[in-house]
């Protein structure tokens, strides 16, 4: 294991915890977009771009819009 | 229960799962040690047996054609019932206003649009030839058209996809993809075989089927994304 990738891997179990340590859900969203960029990073790290690109584009683009309508169609019901 | 005997639970049962987990640790091949035979053989014939540089897109395409043909009829399914449970249940005329009102959000929003769906349109062109490929591409160019909503142009929006362009571009790539798998038997060969010439290695015009598929997924996987976006926004928008 190279420095690189131990940083990677750190980042990504830093992140993690960080997903976990938010609990108001709109900012937990918005962490876990950013938890998804250090997986991004790792994939790259690791070699498997085309799995980074994938984790690139659900993670920050179709996980949190599905998580973020479905918060702003709660805030209206309240 | 009361709280030492909880603890008491938990210490036993943390203890008993980190020495299970030190023991399954310690079994492991080594970081790196990559023991998939499979992987290996294809990454020395695809080049050569597929005219493509992306060996992952040769597989998804082509190898296991088939597989992804299931995940393009799942993605369908599920587009399709979110469409049929929210369009249902949210009758009557959409609101046409534009409901971002922060200046730097529309601002950022209109500078990304352009970029970002030309990336996408790349990753999806590009899909045999260097990493991505429908997929990622179509994610990424369905969040471009989306961006021109966060840039409070709801009627620019609406008016790059239009419901009907859509639902069309959607039934399209989908059976796209499995009219080639049924031209490979007219052609005479198995289903999904890749029949089409192969082309020249490296150029656009490589990987036969692959190039084909690819497109064909590229335009689902957008459509999909468009179409379950918007009835998303819609559901958001729409006062009930």
């Amino acid at each position: 294991m190279i420095p690189l990738q131990v940083v990677a891997i750190a980042l990504v179990g830093l992140g993690g915890l960080a997903v976990v340590a938010a609990r108001d859900p709109l900012r937990q969203a918005l962490v876990l977009g950013l938890y998804g960029l250090t997986l991004v990073s790792l994939f790259v790290v690791l070699q498997a771009p085309d799995v980074a690109l994938s984790e690139l584009v659900v993670s920050t683009v179709a996980f949190p819009f599905i998580l973020f309508t479905a918060l702003a169609k709660m805030r209206d019901r309240r | 229960m009361s709280r030492r005997a909880r603890l008491g639970v938990f210490g036993v049962s943390a203890a008993v799962l980190a020495s299970l987990f030190v023991w399954a640790l310690t079994g492991l091949p080594k970081f790196g040690d990559f023991q998939g035979e499979y992987g290996r053989i294809l990454n020395s014939v695809a080049g050569s047996e597929r005219h493509v540089t992306n060996v992952v897109a040769a597989v998804v395409f082509d190898y296991r054609g088939f597989d992804t043909l299931g995940e393009e009829f799942l993605l369908f399914t599920a587009v399709m019932a979110v469409a049929l449970l929210l369009r249902e249940a949210r009758s009557g005329e959409e609101r046409r206003t534009d409901v971002v009102r922060s200046d730097t959000v529309r601002a950022v929003g209109l500078f990304a649009v352009g970029p970002t769906v030309v990336v996408g349109l790349y990753v999806i062109a590009h899909g045999y030839l260097t990493p991505g490929g429908g997929f990622q591409g179509g994610v990424a160019t369905a969040a471009g058209l989306v961006l021109l909503y966060a840039a409070a142009r709801y009627r620019a929006y609406r008016a790059a996809s239009p419901k009907a362009l859509i639902d069309f571009a959607e039934g399209t790539g989908v059976g796209a993809y499995a009219a080639v798998g049924i031209a490979s038997l007219i052609a005479g060969s198995a289903f999904l075989a890749n029949v089409a010439d192969l082309g020249v290695k490296g150029t656009l015009s490589s990987g036969g089927t692959i190039a084909i598929l690819n497109a064909a997924s590229g335009l689902a996987v957008a459509a999909a994304c468009v179409l379950i976006f918007h009835e998303f926004l819609e559901e958001v928008m729409t006062p009930r």
